[in-house]
């Protein structure tokens, strides 16, 4: 009796582990449409799980993940994993690969081993239901210790909420690209240009941007958003909880459609440690900013017992997303000015990139050593030479974020791969990725073409190659390679390049990664802006085995 | 009258089956992701003014403009109505069935038919572009030729100021002109009537947006000695209210 007691307790213990092993990475999701208050009211949403942002997916390092995911909309659906190595037919993609989505009330199973750790993402990859509120965070544990011990860990997805049909928008856009534009220049604007730099400057300066029919307020291409921390707008403050002098590692993961962020906590320094979910060297920075479909996670140390405010304005200022990180519930943190709103230069618009475009008048686009253009240069992934600002002048140039003087702010040459890059070799060739289009008709093309006519890019099975971007375009492009990892080349040595999912291509301006093609597939390529990748910004990469020659 | 209809329907199944072929074209066949997204837009303005206000006769003055498009970056169908009434009755009226292709970044190439319900039923074959000319100007010029072979130009350009975001100050021109005299319609060889106008909008939002409109009208050369003759008034200065709506 006593020993079958006892083998009955085993029999116990190992029915309480059994189904915790088999379902360990087993996720279940149902995409569905729901009401959601957001705003103060309640509006129709696409949610998984009934929740937006979806529920934050955890797994470990090296198990395999099974994710189910039930479609119970009445039009195509899928989710696709951001950043993830995995299978390309698990990518979530459709058209690629052999993926061809979910159905509406099917449910297709998503297998692949979990190969990486870090902060990732998912969202849909069908139409716009992304915009809509298909999107969730994604973190993997890695097998060996986190670097960095932090008691308290956060995940901050950071997201552009709207309560306009998605699909509407880009039709809006489609019948002016200017529609959601409520900063352009006024007459008032005029006048006070006018002031500063003179008649003659502020005439010349409209005079070559109607030259070119190009609006420099053209920061953002949508607006009216609400900006979310977790699902939370301002008002709701999402709040993380501290205890004085504990460490805080906050995974900031940018799941919005269309907007960059500019992130800080005033009164506290950020140590990046990791970028699109890959170790780095810590970087101490004061702010970051971070393109869409990017993550950074940092750690913060919050001595005082107050609340700090997570601060993150878009860069077109249109709002700005706010948590609190507090010593108890219901602090709120003080909220700063918000900045100003910047305006873009002539060299936003890039002298490289103006021979490539057709804008017609183009050819007397000179004199550029005037007024709006002289304090651009060296412009660098969202950090400005904050020495060369004078006091009160306006922001000028994309790049510039208003960063106080003494302040500094995250580049992407202060990343360093904390782990030594297996592939050093020097590339074979170079492939050259135009990004352009045509702003006035809201058409967005990779090399001259929309996505319906794009020639991929073909790599040979191992091949090491070098992508350089190269935007004709005065907006950012946020270039997402699915599948596998580009590093930048950002200076650092060749076995320290950091590895990026997300590569931001400033305005006018040309950056180069490499890359090592070990992924087999199809994979798609596009800019992450879900409206520029609805109106052609998007191709694939297609990885062929082939001969061993081609590999080496 | 008699004679235009035939011909406008012609050109109609003409249009329609270029917009077939279009849609079923080159596309889709191969492959799957060559389909052809298709967008729409549509867009109304109507104002009315009182003559009396600034004219020593008296009259209720209406004036349209209404549009809707279909179709994909590279070419759109579009339908246009415009037109002017006087005291209720139908002083011009015109239908415009248009085929845009992009040809530039900023500028479409148009082609289609348009038919006149007044001042007389005459049917006419359109060539232009519509587009955005250096400095923001918003531009449409088009030659149009009737089944007399009369030949007529029409050049319209305007131009957004704005005050604030939501307060708009558009100026307008419009310029007709023709390369014969054309008894029907009134007019006579040369520039036959110059229209320009201020007017000023209030977005409430992009798709709702009341206007004053001032606008001064002048009938020049041969065509205002027509007029003249008529015994109508050859300039009229008016201050229309209207509503533009947007799709």
């Amino acid at each position: 009796m006593r020993s079958r007691f006892f083998d009955f307790r085993i029999l116990f213990v190992a029915l309480l582990a059994l189904p915790h092993a088999a379902l360990a990475g087993e996720y279940r999701l149902t995409i569905d449409r729901r009401d959601v208050n957001v705003t103060g009211r309640p509006v129709s949403s696409l949610t998984i799980n009934g929740q937006l942002p979806g529920p934050t997916l955890r797994f470990k390092e090296g198990e395999d993940a099974v994710i189910h995911v039930t479609n119970r909309l009445d039009e195509d659906a899928s989710l696709h994993w951001h950043g993830m190595l995995l299978p390309p037919e698990m990518d979530g993609v459709p058209g690629l690969s052999g993926f061809d989505g979910i159905k509406p009330g099917e449910t297709f199973t998503y297998r692949f081993k979990i190969r990486q750790s870090g902060t990732y993402w998912y969202h849909s990859h069908s139409g716009t239901q992304e915009q809509a509120g298909l999107y969730g965070a994604l973190i993997i544990d890695p097998i060996a210790p986190e670097i960095v011990k932090a008691p308290r860990d956060y995940v901050v997805v950071l997201s552009d909420f709207t309560e306009e049909n998605s699909d509407e928008i880009l039709r809006n856009l489609k019948n002016d690209s200017g529609y959601y534009n409520r900063g352009k220049r006024t007459v008032g604007d005029f006048f006070h240009d006018v002031g500063r730099d003179g008649l003659g400057a502020a005439l010349r300066n409209r005079l070559d941007w109607g030259d070119m029919r190009m609006d420099p307020t053209d920061l953002a291409d949508v607006s009216g958003y609400t900006f979310l921390v977790n699902g939370k707008s301002p008002e709701r403050n999402w709040t993380g909880l501290f205890n004085p002098g504990e460490r805080v590692r906050l995974r900031f993961i940018n799941a919005s459609a269309m907007s960059y962020f500019d992130v800080r906590i005033p009164g506290l320094k950020l140590i990046v440690i990791q970028a699109d979910g890959q170790n780095v060297e810590p970087v101490p920075v004061d702010e970051f900013r971070i393109a869409v479909a990017e993550t950074y996670d940092v750690i913060v140390t919050p001595k005082d017992d107050r609340a700090y405010s997570i601060i993150a304005e878009p860069i077109d200022r249109s709002g700005y997303a706010r948590g609190t990180l507090a010593p108890r519930d219901g602090l709120s943190g003080e909220i700063p000015p918000m900045r100003p709103r910047t305006v873009l230069t002539m060299s936003d618009m890039g002298m490289a990139g103006m021979q490539g475009m057709d804008h017609g008048a183009m050819g007397d686009m000179k004199g550029m050593d005037h007024g709006a253009m002289d304090d651009m240069k060296g412009v660098d992934h969202g950090a400005m030479d904050e020495t060369k600002k004078s006091s009160g002048a306006a922001p000028r140039g994309w790049a510039d974020a208003s960063t106080p003087p003494g302040m500094r702010a995250l580049r992407y040459a202060d990343l360093k791969s904390l782990e030594l890059q297996k592939d050093t070799r020097l590339e074979k060739r170079e492939i050259v990725v135009r990004l352009g289009g045509n702003m006035e008709r809201f058409i967005w093309t990779i090399n001259g073409r929309k996505s319906g006519d794009a020639e991929p890019i073909e790599l040979g099975y191992g091949e090491r190659v070098k992508l350089t971007f190269v935007n004709e375009s005065m907006m950012a492009h946020p270039m997402h390679l699915h599948g596998m990892f580009v590093q930048l080349v950002n200076g650092q040595p060749a076995d320290r390049l950091p590895n990026k999912h997300v590569v931001n291509v400033a305005p006018g301006s040309s950056y180069s990664v490499m890359m090592t093609a070990n992924e087999p597939g199809e994979w798609a390529f596009h800019c992450h802006l879900l409206y520029h990748m609805s109106a052609g910004m998007m191709t694939k990469a297609v990885v062929a085995r082939m001969s061993a020659e081609m590999a080496k | 009258m008699r004679r235009a209809i035939p011909k406008l329907s012609l050109a109609l199944a003409l249009l329609a089956s270029t917009g077939a072929a279009w849609a079923s074209g080159p596309h889709s066949k191969d492959d799957p992701n060559r389909e052809t997204v298709i967008f729409w837009g549509a867009g109304a303005e109507i104002d009315g003014a009182q003559f009396d206000w600034f004219e020593s006769k008296a009259g209720a003055l209406v004036n349209w403009y209404a549009y809707v498009w279909a179709g994909g970056d590279d070419l759109k169908f579009r339908l246009e109505a415009e037109g002017e009434s006087l005291d209720g009755a139908v002083d011009s009226s015109e239908l415009r069935a248009l085929l845009n292709w992009n040809i530039a970044d900023f500028w479409d190439f148009q082609a289609g038919v348009r038919h006149d319900f007044e001042p007389a039923g005459l049917t006419w074959a359109v060539a232009g572009f519509q587009g955005l000319a250096p400095y923001f100007f918003e531009t449409e010029a088009r030659l149009f030729v009737n089944e007399e072979a009369d030949v007529a130009f029409r050049f319209e350009q305007t131009y957004d100021l704005l005050f604030t975001q939501r307060l708009i100050l558009q100026p307008h021109i419009e310029l007709n002109a023709f390369a014969q005299n054309i008894p029907e319609l009134g007019v006579g060889a040369g520039i036959a009537d110059v229209e320009v106008g201020l007017q000023l909008r209030y977005e409430f939002t992009r798709k709702f947006a009341p206007y004053a409109d001032l606008v001064y009208e002048r009938k020049l050369g041969e065509t205002s000695q027509i007029t003249q003759a008529l015994g109508e008034d050859v300039e009229s200065t008016t201050i229309r209210l209207g509503l533009r709506i947007r799709l």
